[in-house]
């Protein structure tokens, strides 16, 4: 044992449990033993990174706490046999999508799979959709650098693959006069990660930004780069454009198991066969540090940390016209957010999230009193927001290490494997820019074998289904006259056709399920909650995929909405009436 | 295109009932659907109890929209159907109206006069601030009965009932002549929502348990729903700890409360009432804007449909009035009409207009709490107008009063109470 390790040991004996063991793993530290509370193993993984070794490895456990396994797909079969591609992209949140838009530029083949029915179903649908300017990350850090880069490329970006963006600016507010003094402060950071345009505004400036701003505020300071856009609408852009351009993408497929020779993954084994892939990229959110294992390169631990968000019906959404930070006070770190107000593009207003530690990756679950934290904090902001407009709320799960900064690289140890891990906030506003270095390593190590060229014929451009309601009358006069559907209207609180939802389904990354086609859609998302049109959807997806009704899902195998068709049903134990 | 007299939004009880009031009157009257056929939300309502006062009949939902039905066909009166209003609003001759369809796109029509017959849409989950996670199976009673009655889909095996709204108490009958099993309903006030038939007929004589004063306050399961908490609420409705039980199911079904749909009431700043969330109205159904009026569940949940069907009809009579009286017609004189806030839920209307020709008044008007031997009393001018004993008078059944107003000259200040 090093004289490090020892340290740490000590220093975990000391300030968290006599239980707690430490040992070197290549660069890393790995703490093993047991202790009593989650708040025991979040302490000692913080105290652990707080030193040089590379990633912190923390497998201590919880007397008597049982972590759920990782949730799979309820299926086998035999979809992949010994497939062989130069690619295999494990993830299809914001990064996998990214990736595989840039590798599509290649004359590689590439495969993305994902375990869950969709894209984006863990924190590339559930945060607040704000790309960041980039002052909160640590000047230095992959984050700052990320953040800033891919927030300046998402102009390009959305205006090749057609997705709504717009720069409202985030405002962190301040509620004395005192706080302007942080101005300098806060300006100081921007201008090391390369934030543009930060400025003081006083009260009557913000005011004519935001007319609906609480009396309590004095003043603001501006980053005018921050913008909104849709999370989940861009991550399917960024997969529809890459499977235009030759990538495969294969759904409900989890990772369960790698076979290595010298130093190489030579295969990975899915619920669905085999497939032999040249390169492998660990995009896998929460999970990466378990595909990491899988690997046998497992230098960090991503402590799942939890946000919970509230939306406010779009008929209030006139209140906000852009982001309101409430500031982190006096611990402008990057781990903890202050969270505030988001006007998101499809004008809703956005309360939150919140970030609080918990021991589970796939917990979606909300808590009462977190909400009413949340709408406490953020409701006064604007002074006619109230509790009684909220339609919805959520919980995210930010997959953050406990060295809090992003994993973007080469493995040290297998060759063809690249690690794009603890992708938090920012990871939404960095991604273009993460997809840029990682396409970089991937086609470094495929050049190691092969001679790799760039397509000739790779098209950037992605068209958008068509957003009947926000067109020109013109315009949406004759797409419907060109198909009728889109003049039938499905979803009464979003304004959505049938025409819409049917594209949805016949999409390149079609929508299976009435989540999915909510995400691309918006039906269901309003303020009657999918309660008037969810059966409507139902049974469009029932006659263009010609899945069964009783086979429908709300959100993929295991969440079918409906049992059977009545007269069919026979339920054990009970007989049926048979009068009616 | 000459503008319509009358454009009546929603064909349902209570819009079918204006626009055929309306057009035998005489005035230009164009009805629109949203949905593919008329009959609003009676087309799922296939349990009967339906009509009793207008038809003196036990009719079924669609066979009382099929009557109204059957009358605008006969009268030949102009109705489109799947067709979806986009945006409404003022111009100098009364409303601009932008439609969509499949058939014509999107198009313009005008109308002097609206009558807004939007219905209510059912309160969520999350309105309700239930926690925990978001699997399938968790679905409000409409839905459910959409997926049964008009899908002919089961949607549970084993399922719980949260709220005791009427909807929710025919779901329970419903599901279980379905071969469903209701493990409960379950309410969070210490007095059932639904009308006293309907837990007789619907709980009753199907053995299933209403446990009054209690909640749901976290639902379980990540694909489909497995189970749900359940703990009993304090008189402020709020969980008392310690009282935590799970009971397993595979659905959640909320009967928790209806929303009159007011969204373009909304849109063209017309102030609501919080007591009913509809609009404020004049006894003429007409809204605090000239010229719109509302009706039906758009302007209070009723408790029966023959309630909504009549306010439609004088809503259709009064928007003719309206227009005929047009040219050098009187300004309105609104005089509010007080009620104890502590004794009633809401009266509706909430105004009387003293310069209107119309003297009758039709009150609805909602008990805050269930009494014995209670007495409704309207004074108007210090003088007691209206004065009737009810032995038993509760929140879910709401009482309708009709009165002459041509007595009382000069009224300057109208109140109901409750003694």
């Amino acid at each position: 044992m090093s004289n490090l390790s020892d340290k740490i040991q000590k220093k975990l004996n000391k300030k968290v449990s006599e239980n707690i063991i430490c040992r070197e793993w290549r660069s890393s530290i790995i703490l093993e033993g047991k202790v009593d509370t989650w708040e025991k193993v979040y302490l000692a993984g913080k105290i652990a990174a707080d030193t040089r070794y590379k990633g912190v490895v923390n497998k201590l456990e919880v007397d008597g706490l049982i972590i759920p396994k990782i949730k799979s797909p309820l299926f086998k079969d035999d979809y992949f046999t010994d497939k062989e591609v130069d690619v295999l992209i494990i993830g299809g949140g914001i990064i996998g999508s990214s990736i595989a838009r840039e590798l599509s530029k290649w004359n590689v083949s590439v495969l993305l799979v994902d375990k869950e029915e969709d894209l984006a179903m863990h924190a590339s649908s559930r945060n607040d959709g704000m790309i960041h300017p980039g002052l909160a990350p640590k000047p230095g850090t992959k984050k700052a650098y990320y953040n800033v880069k891919g927030n300046e490329m998402y102009t390009k970006i959305t205006q090749e693959l057609d997705v709504e963006f717009k720069r409202v600016g985030s405002r962190i507010v301040f509620y004395n006069k005192y706080m302007r003094l942080i101005t300098p402060i806060i300006k100081a950071r921007a201008r090391r990660n390369g934030v543009k345009g930060v400025k003081y505004l006083n009260f009557k400036e913000l005011r004519k930004q935001e007319p609906n701003i609480s009396k309590d505020i004095t003043g603001a300071v501006i980053m005018p780069s921050a913008g909104i856009l849709s999370p989940y609408k861009m991550t399917i852009a960024f997969a529809e454009n890459a499977v235009m351009n030759g990538v495969e993408i294969v759904f409900n497929t989890i990772v369960l198991f790698m076979e290595k020779k010298n130093d190489k993954i030579i295969s990975v084994s899915t619920n669905r066969g085999k497939i032999c892939p040249k390169v492998v990229i660990n995009a896998a959110g929460v999970f990466a540090d378990e595909i990491a294992a899988m690997a046998n390169d497992q230098f960090f631990t991503i402590h799942p940390r939890k946000g919970e968000a509230v939306l406010v019906d779009k008929k209030k959404g006139s209140l906000l016209n852009s982001i309101l930070s409430n500031p982190a006070l006096f611990k402008i770190k990057s781990t903890s957010k202050g969270g505030g107000l988001v006007k998101t593009i499809e004008g809703n207003i956005l309360i939150g999230p919140n970030a609080y530690e918990q021991p589970f990756k796939e917990n979606f679950t909300t808590n009462k009193n977190n909400i009413d934290e949340v709408l406490k904090k953020h409701l006064p902001l604007i002074s006619k927001l109230s509790s009684l407009d909220v339609i919805t709320y959520f919980a995210g799960i930010r997959a953050a290490t406990y060295k809090e900064d992003f994993i973007i690289e080469k493995s040290e140890h297998i060759k063809n494997l690249v690690h794009v891990a603890g992708i938090q906030s920012p990871g939404l506003a960095s991604a273009p820019a993460i997809a840029k270095d990682v396409e970089k390593m991937a086609i470094e190590i495929l050049s190691e074998v092969n001679d790799i060229k760039k397509k000739d014929n790779w098209n950037p451009i992605r068209k958008g289904m068509p957003k009947l309601s926000s067109m020109k009358h013109e315009k949406r006069n004759e797409l419907i006259k060109r198909r009728p559907d889109y003049g039938e209207i499905i979803c009464r609180c979003e304004e959505v056709s049938k025409g819409e939802i049917i594209d949805a389904i016949n999409s390149l990354v079609p929508a299976m399920s009435i989540d999915a086609i909510k995400r691309r859609t918006r039906a269901g998302m309003g303020r009657c909650q999918s309660g008037f049109c969810m059966p409507l959807v139902a049974k469009i997806l029932q006659e263009e995929s010609g899945i069964s009704m009783e086979n429908i899902t709300k959100k993929g195998i295991g969440s079918e909405i409906v049992i059977d068709e009545t007269k069919k049903c026979k339920i054990e134990g009970r007989e049926k009436h048979e009068s009616l | 295109m000459s503008p319509y007299d009358v454009v009546v939004l929603g064909a349902g009880p209570a819009g079918m009932a204006a626009g055929l009031q309306a057009y035998r009157l005489g005035a230009k009257v164009l009805i629109i659907e949203r949905e593919d056929k008329p009959g609003g939300i009676l087309k799922q309502c296939i349990h009967d109890g339906f009509g009793l006062k207008k038809f003196n009949e036990k009719l079924t939902g669609p066979e009382y929209a099929g009557r109204y039905i059957k009358m605008i066909e006969e009268n030949e009166v102009p109705i489109i159907v799947s067709t979806f209003v986009t945006d409404v609003s003022k111009n100098e001759n009364g409303f601009k109206l932008s439609l969509v369809n499949s058939k014509k796109g999107l198009f313009e029509i005008y109308a002097k006069s609206l009558i807004l017959a939007n219905g209510c849409r059912e309160r969520t989950s999350k309105q309700i601030f239930i926690h925990g996670s978001r699997p399938a199976g968790v679905y409000t009673a409409g839905t459910a009965q959409y997926l049964v009655n008009i899908l002919g889909y089961l949607p549970c095996k084993k399922c719980v009932i949260l709220g005791s709204g009427d909807i929710g108490l025919i779901m329970a009958r419903r599901l279980t002549l379905e071969g469903a099993k209701i493990e409960g309903v379950y309410e969070a006030k210490s007095t059932p929502s639904g009308l006293s038939r309907n837990l007789s007929q619907c709980l009753d004589d199907y053995n299933i348990p209403i446990y009054l004063s209690h909640t749901i306050t976290k639902i379980i399961g990540t694909d489909r729903v497995e189970a749900v908490e359940i703990a009993k609420v304090d008189k402020k409705m709020k969980p008392i700890s310690g009282t935590e039980m799970i009971v397993e199911c595979d659905s959640v079904i909320l009967s928790v409360g209806l929303i009159p749909e007011n969204e373009i009431a909304e849109s063209l700043e017309i102030e609501l009432d919080i007591a009913t969330k509809g609009p404020f109205v004049d006894q003429n159904f007409m809204t605090l804007e000239d010229g719109v009026f509302s009706c039906g569940n758009a302007l209070h949940v009723n408790d029966l449909v023959d309630y909504v069907s009549e306010s439609g009809e004088y809503a259709g009579e009064n928007a003719l009035n309206y227009l005929e009286g047009l040219n050098g017609k009187k300004e309105r004189k609104l005089i509010p009409i007080n009620y104890e806030k502590d004794k009633f839920l809401y009266v509706v209307p909430q105004f009387i207009d003293i310069n209107s020709d119309n003297n009758k008044a039709v009150f609805y008007v909602r008990s805050r709490d269930i009494r014995n031997n209670a007495r409704i009393q309207i004074i108007g001018n210090s003088k007691l107008i209206y004065d009737k004993k009810y032995s038993f008078i509760k929140p879910p059944e709401m009482e309708r009063i009709e009165m002459d107003l041509c007595d009382i000259k000069d009224l300057d200040a109208i109140e109901v109470i409750m003694k």
